[in-house]
């Protein structure tokens, strides 16, 4: 086994995080360089790092001695562009994949990785219609932390063989091990597609799922008092969908989207959550006063707090409605006072499993729920 | 058996003794599910009316260390709901009540042993209905679909009931009551609902589910078209998808699927055909009619010497009628017949279908194709007669064969009928031993000592060491847990 510091370099003055900083940087190549490290590496505290565009999302961890940077492990392994699915590389940049008419339907920020999407769960408008990250993984390759390398999954849509540890990976903040490979169900491009943008209120969403026309995307932004809906298909299919919903929300067909379309609605350094209710409350959180952006279709709203009086009451509310409230992101200060993650029913089952991946609790130690 | 006695007794107290069986004869009747060749009788069946009294019942078998399974409807291929010889059987029949449809939320929230197509009923007149729609949806229960991760025809555009399941009530192994998620999307921590899901009831009993209501489509086309060969009919599917269209449902019968169609529903296919398609697309008229004549120009182009447009629903449904009553039609034109279940890449389709088909004749077979052509899911129904000596084995052995050629390709040993008891052998083929250990560290997250449906799923069950505490305040004296 090759020593750790063959396969590391020292850390520098941007590697860290939430300010904790690291001693070592690794960045591996292949999932066999990758598994080869995470085995050299045990005993150690790892955080593993994408684009870095989500890293200040969550608690900083208890501790780090090694950041693994994934963006060696990049590039499309593989596009079956008549079986519609791409196996890619964990940190494969979103915005560099190139698949012609086909597309992976996620939205992300400028510079997110596939394996930092996975591994936050993000999603934006279009989650509507496509899913999220969790709908359209359909295989995944992982280092756990004892080294070992593990797939779940396969390169076909339809699979029910084995436990899907894809889903158990998304959304898991790094603490399971490191994703190094993903294989996607894609989406054909669509051929055309049209927003409408309007200033009707919160409660016009369900007249627009009434009209029964398929939207991808249905966001709402409180700061510009605007709701806006993204139709997708034919040429003349989306035309005359947008027509009605024009008429619907009495808004206005536009080429391109509002500017606030997908971007978080707080500053870098403002509180910044997730929010997710029940369809029916989302008018009622929408009118609570909080400045919210986010997809009124499904219900997951992003919001900017001004402070913990107000995460508390966004908390209160979202739960009383059966929903959560979990702060991706927030001032160191606030950051170390303040219950990121709210709630969490089933930590004990998540205690577990977490307990079964990384006894020594090394990944990501207190970046996830319950301290996980 | 002091065991099963004693546990009997306590539970003829807790839940009343009707909801306890232990009468032989009753036993017998739950001695298999849909793959009728795997027979046990169960110890002893019990039939919770509530969550609460599924959890006095695994409680109990959790502190006798005695197995449960879970049952549906017993619909399931893969022998998952095979009894266990000294274990309880926990039957669902008695959960059937819906617990709220609820259109504002787009939602349904109904008990374990709720019928899949009785949720689509009650939400059609609020404009709703569930979307995954396995062919069994008459009598399938939703608690046998979340385990099994079911789908259907549809799936190609809906997805499978992992897309559709928001929230969970389970009995964990060890009894407790745990809800997961809920009417919200996205609920914090690891996605538990999405690791049950598709988990073949080793993780657990599903007593309550939240699941998606999908809005009923402004529009749906249905066409049926034949071709004179397979081959044909596999490129008309690829072209289809390589135009951009995402229908709602790709289906293939092949001309012996056809033959015991006709005999059984008189479904009136163009005579003559070596395969059909049933196409379906949905969703909004304006999108719906431009991609409907794209898809009929498709399979001209391909080939398809007749093409049929369904002009009502009446004839829609006789399209679906030939393709939904395949498998039970077969028995008309053989006496036995094994249902397969494997996937491959679609573009695949006709090169595989044409080793099956070479693998059939090698071994004298007869090999009758129905499947899910837009998603690449071959159900081959491989025929024999259990009377003539030596058949049934090359039955076996083909069906086999067929699984092999699966996993050649690069596709699945199962597209929607499970792993269960039948296919767990083939799990080591399709995983390695590392990948399987993996997955078994989520079972021994949920039930250390393997009591919830043992012996399903992993053909080697992995030892689950120390049972696991939750010392994280232990080791981290000092520091917050929230
Ligand atoms: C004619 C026919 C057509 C079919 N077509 C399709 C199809 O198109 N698509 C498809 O996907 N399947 C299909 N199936 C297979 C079968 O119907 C599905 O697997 C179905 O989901 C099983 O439901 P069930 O209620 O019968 O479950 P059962 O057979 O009773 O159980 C199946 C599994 O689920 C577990 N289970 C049941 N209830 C629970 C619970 N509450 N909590 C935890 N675990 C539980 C059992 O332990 C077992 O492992 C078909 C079957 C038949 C007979």
């Amino acid at each position: 086994m090759a020593a750790l510091d063959e396969l590391t370099r020292p850390a520098g003055d941007d590697d860290h995080v939430g300010g904790v900083p690291a001693r070592l940087v690794a960045s591996p190549a292949s999932t066999e360089e990758a598994a080869a490290l995470v085995a050299a590496a045990q005993g150690l505290s790892v955080v593993v790092r994408g684009g870095g565009t989500k890293i200040h999302w969550g608690p900083p961890p208890r501790s780090l001695d090694l950041i693994i940077d994934t963006r060696r492990l990049s590039g499309v392994v593989e596009h079956a562009a008549g079986d519609l699915i791409t196996v890619v590389g964990a940190g494969t940049p979103l915005g560099d994949l190139a698949l012609g008419d086909q597309q992976l339907a996620i939205d992300f920020h400028p510079g997110a990785t596939v394996g930092g999407v996975v591994a936050t769960g993000a999603s934006g408008p279009r989650r509507l219609h496509y899913g999220t990250a969790r709908d359209l993984l359909i295989g995944i390759t992982v280092v756990r932390p004892d080294g070992v390398v593990a797939r779940s999954g396969g390169k076909v849509v339809k699979n029910v063989a084995g436990y899907d540890l894809g889903k158990l990976y998304t959304g898991s903040y790094g603490t399971l091990g490191l994703i190094t490979e993903c294989v996607f169900r894609l989406h054909p491009r669509p051929a055309a597609s049209a927003y409408v943008r309007s200033t009707a209120p919160a409660q016009a969403v369900s007249a627009i799922l009434a009209a029964q026309v398929a939207p991808t995307a249905i966001e709402i932004d409180t700061a510009t008092g605007e709701l806006a809906v993204l139709l997708e298909g034919t040429a003349s299919g989306v035309r005359e969908r947008a027509a009605l919903i024009e008429k619907l929300l009495a808004g206005e067909v536009s080429e391109t989207a509002p500017g606030w379309w997908g971007r978080d609605p707080w500053a870098p350094d403002e509180i910044g959550l997730k929010l997710s209710v029940p369809l029916s409350k989302v008018p009622a959180l929408v009118d609570s006063g909080s400045a919210l952006r986010g997809s009124a279709g499904t219900g997951v709203l992003y919001a900017a707090a001004r402070d913990i009086t107000e995460v508390e009451r966004l908390r209160a509310l979202c739960v009383r409605s059966g929903g959560h409230a979990v702060v991706l992101t927030a001032p160191a200060e606030v950051r170390d006072i303040l219950d990121m993650w709210g709630p969490v029913p089933g930590l004990a089952v998540m205690r577990r499993i977490k307990e079964q991946f990384d006894p020594g609790y090394r990944f990501a130690p207190g970046r996830f729920v319950g301290g996980i | 058996m002091a065991d099963i006695d004693a546990l009997a007794l306590a539970l003829r107290a807790e839940l009343g003794p009707e909801q306890v069986v232990t009468d032989r004869q009753t036993l017998r009747t739950y001695e298999c599910d849909g793959l009728a060749h795997y027979k046990v009788i169960p110890a002893l069946v019990v039939l919770p009316h509530t969550a609460a009294q599924v959890a006095t019942v695994v409680k109990a078998c959790a502190a006798a260390g005695v197995p449960f399974v879970a049952r549906g409807s017993g619909t399931g291929l893969s022998g998952g709901a095979l009894p266990h010889a000294e274990g309880v059987l926990i039957v669902t029949a008695q959960m059937r009540r819906i617990v709220e449809i609820a259109p504002a939320d787009e939602r349904a929230v109904v008990e374990p042993g709720v019928i899949n197509l009785q949720v689509t009923r009650a939400a059609t007149p609020h404009g709703y209905y569930y979307a995954p729609d396995p062919s069994s949806q008459q009598i399938c229960s939703i608690g046998g679909n979340v385990a099994e991760n079911s789908g259907g025809a549809h799936c190609l555009k809906y997805g499978f009931t992992t897309n559709h399941v928001t929230g969970l009530q389970i009995v964990t192994p060890d009894g407790d009551l745990v809800r997961l998620g809920g009417r919200a999307l996205d609920p914090p921590g690891y996605d538990l609902i999405g690791a049950f899901v598709g988990s073949e009831g080793t993780l657990g009993v599903a007593t309550e589910v939240t699941v998606r209501l999908t809005r009923l489509p402004e529009s749906v086309r249905t066409l049926l078209a034949a071709f004179t060969s397979i081959d044909a009919a596999g490129a008309a599917t690829s072209a289809i998808i390589a135009a951009g269209v995402v229908p709602a449902a790709i289906e293939m019968m092949d001309a012996l699927a056809i033959e015991a169609a006709e005999a059984a529903v008189a479904c009136g296919y163009p005579p003559g055909a070596a395969a059909v398609l049933v196409v379906e697309l949905d969703g909004p008229s304006a999108e719906v009619e431009a991609q409907f004549e794209q898809v009929t120009a498709l399979c001209t182009k391909e080939g398809a010497f007749e093409i049929r447009i369904a002009a009502d629903e009446a004839e829609r449904a006789l399209f679906w009628k030939g393709r939904k009553s395949a498998f039970a039609a077969v028995g008309r034109i053989s006496p036995d017949y094994i249902v397969q279940d494997g996937v491959i890449p679609r573009t695949a389709l006709p090169e595989v279908l044409r080793r099956i088909s070479e693998v059939a004749d090698s071994h004298g077979v007869r090999v009758a194709n129905v499947f899910h052509a837009g998603d690449g899911n071959l159900h081959p129904l491989v025929l024999f007669d259990a009377r003539v000596e030596g058949e049934a084995e090359r039955a076996e052995t083909v069906s086999g064969a067929i699984i092999d050629l699966c996993i050649e390709y690069g596709g699945s040993i199962t597209g929607e009928h499970g792993v269960g008891m039948d296919k767990a052998k083939y799990m080591p083929r399709m995983f390695g031993d590392d990948d399987l250990d993996t997955m078994q560290l989520v079972r021994c997250a949920f039930d250390p000592d393997h009591l919830s449906n043992p012996g399903k799923v992993f053909p080697t069950p992995r030892l689950c060491g120390e049972r696991p505490g939750s010392n994280l305040a232990e080791r981290f004296p000092g520091v917050e847990v929230f």
